[in-house]
């Protein structure tokens, strides 16, 4: 039982009248894992949330949550799933209790069993506080976690929350974060998100997703590699120009280089190297060798959000 | 079935934590009142031996009540949470649209019924106070009553269907309060064209005579036919609403 996979998305494509959302995308996501959906809006985040938390059909192609397809055991995959939807719709004019309590219920928990689950997520989410006030008048970050309560209260093996930080303040955004991390350990997340830091702080895998389509998928770090072999090291240094540029010409590792007069004697460097290799050492080394005063010496390394911003970037400026 | 229950009391409570349902009450109870105001005077001119439900009937106030408050109750009832995004909310929890469907027209139906009620007061004190010349026949009172509740479910559950298809409440109001009053005005087709209908259009305008048929209600007749239709009208419209709401599944 515990080796078919959480999710399991094969070929899903979904159309709208005039326009496709998703275009044929496969991945899987095993049990216990965090892993973020990540892309700029219109990417087809949210549809493909929506085709598995059974709110939408695909227009072809499977998707099986826990072994069971979301049209036919449509129902039962409903049972399994805790879906926040995007902005977190909630019924302003109920009590916080009364909400988790209605929504319990709704879920097919018997009476006691939604008592003591209301009580375990209200503590969970840190509602204590405000179990009897209504919800319309909560602050933003207050109602996020009723949101995330209610996806929690009937014990789902899959929560799928769609931008579940999205316009809440920083201090806001940690809460939730560290709510969410606390997750893993009992439930398999499933979090879209447009803001990179929460998915590289949270997930433990991510899904590139842009113009419906999946474009990397990987953990954070090896993503982070990926983006290694592009990175660059700048040097400033004082020195004349044509020595400078042989003497890079003779390192085997300088796949690149491009040498730019800045002010004075300085002559600013940006190398390429050859598989993302740090060459800051070397360089220090033949500077001293040489009596080069050396100003400037940085790896630029890559950040998701270099990663991000490339592999989404618009066709026309690649 | 805990499903079902869990949301008309939702649906319910609804109506009587916002001010609407409040709104609602006091304008169904206002227009009552006013009714009730017509039928005082009309007493007091002459005896007469109609029962005091058809009185009532003849101020046409029940018509006013039914075709603007049916809309406003129903208006809310999909295209509110459709707005608000809780459809989604409420769609990925394991209930299955008939649930939905079924626990929303009983939750304004229920409201409804509740909103009729100062009627009851109403025609207590006339009868009351107003001697035995009066008639308040339990049968006839009955009969209004079911048929209020019978056109009732017919209104809201036409009602349901408007706020399915759309996701403003204004819209869904505006097409049942449309819909409401075409259905009421049919009853007057048969006097426009008198004896020119043939048998068969005759028989089909006579099923939409909703005024003929409640007054035929409120003196306390109660013929299988009307009940029938209505039943099949509600029927008819709910059915519809549902298949409104697995549009959404269809590829």
């Amino acid at each position: 039982m515990n080796d078919t996979p959480m999710i399991e998305v094969v070929n899903l494509t979904k159309r709208y009248a005039g326009h496709t959302a998703v275009r044929g995308i496969s991945f899987t996501v095993g049990r216990g894992e965090i892993v973020g959906l990540l892309g700029p809006n219109g990417a087809g985040k949210s549809t493909t949330m929506r085709i598995l938390s059974c709110f939408l059909p695909a227009t072809s192609g499977t998707v099986r949550v826990a072994g069971l397809d979301v049209f036919r055991d449509s129902r039962e995959v409903r049972r399994r799933i805790g879906f926040m939807p995007e902005n977190n719709p909630l019924y302003p004019e109920m009590r916080v209790r009364e909400y988790l309590k209605f929504r319990a219920r709704l879920k097919g928990l018997g009476w006691r069993r939604s008592r003591q689950r209301v009580d375990v997520v209200t503590e969970q989410c840190g509602l204590t506080d405000v179990s009897k006030r209504i919800i319309g008048q909560l602050s933003k970050g207050y109602r996020q976690r009723v949101g995330l309560a209610d996806a929690l209260v009937h014990e789902p093996d899959l929560i799928i929350l769609d931008e579940p930080t999205a316009g809440l303040d920083p201090h806001q955004i940690r809460a939730v974060r560290q709510l969410i991390k606390g997750l893993a350990q009992q439930h398999t997340v499933l979090i879209s998100t447009h803001i990179l830091p929460e998915a590289e702080m949270t997930c433990n895998r991510m899904l590139i997703m842009f113009e419906g389509r999946i474009l990397a998928a990987d953990t954070p770090d090896n993503l982070q590699k990926l983006m290694a072999s592009n990175s660059q090291i700048i040097v400033e240094i004082a020195a004349p120009r044509l020595e400078l540029e042989e003497c890079w010409a003779q390192i085997p590792e300088v796949e690149q280089f491009n040498v730019s007069a800045v002010d004075g004697d300085y002559q600013r460097c940006a190398l390429t190297p050859r598989n993302g290799e740090d060459l800051r050492a070397r360089i220090h080394l033949l500077a001293t060798q040489r009596r080069w005063v050396l100003r400037e010496l940085t790896r630029s390394r890559h950040s998701l959000e270099d990663i991000y911003v490339q592999v989404t970037k618009p066709e026309e400026d690649n | 079935m805990q499903a079902f229950i869990t949301l008309v009391r939702r649906e319910l409570g609804a109506y009587f934590v916002s001010v609407t349902g409040y709104i609602i009450i006091a304008a169904a109870a206002f227009l009552l009142g006013w009714s009730f105001d017509v039928l005082m005077r009309g007493l007091q001119s002459e005896a007469t031996s109609q029962p005091l439900t058809e009185i009532f009937y003849d101020t046409l106030m029940f018509w006013i009540i039914l075709l603007l408050l049916a809309p406003i109750i129903t208006m809310r009832l999909f295209a509110q949470e459709k707005a608000a995004g809780t459809f989604e909310t409420l769609m990925t929890t394991p209930v299955s649209d008939l649930q939905v469907v079924l626990a929303k027209f009983t939750g304004a139906f229920i409201f409804f019924i509740v909103m009729w009620l100062p009627l009851l007061p109403c025609l207590w004190i006339v009868q009351h106070f107003g001697g035995s010349p009066v008639g308040l026949d339990p049968g006839a009172l009955g009969a209004t009553f079911l048929g209020i509740t019978l056109i009732g479910s017919v209104f809201i559950a036409m009602g349901c269907l408007a706020s399915a298809i759309t996701r403003t409440q204004m819209v869904a109001a505006m097409v049942s309060l449309a819909a409401g009053f075409s259905l009421f005005m049919a009853s007057f087709i048969p006097e426009r064209t008198g004896t020119g209908a043939s048998d068969l259009q005759a028989q089909v305008l006579a099923c939409f005579a909703f005024r003929d048929q409640m007054r035929d209600f409120v003196r306390g007749v109660v013929d299988t036919r009307p009940v029938i239709f209505y039943l099949a009208l509600t029927f008819f419209f709910l059915f519809l609403t549902l298949r409104v709401l697995e549009s959404r599944r269809w590829k």
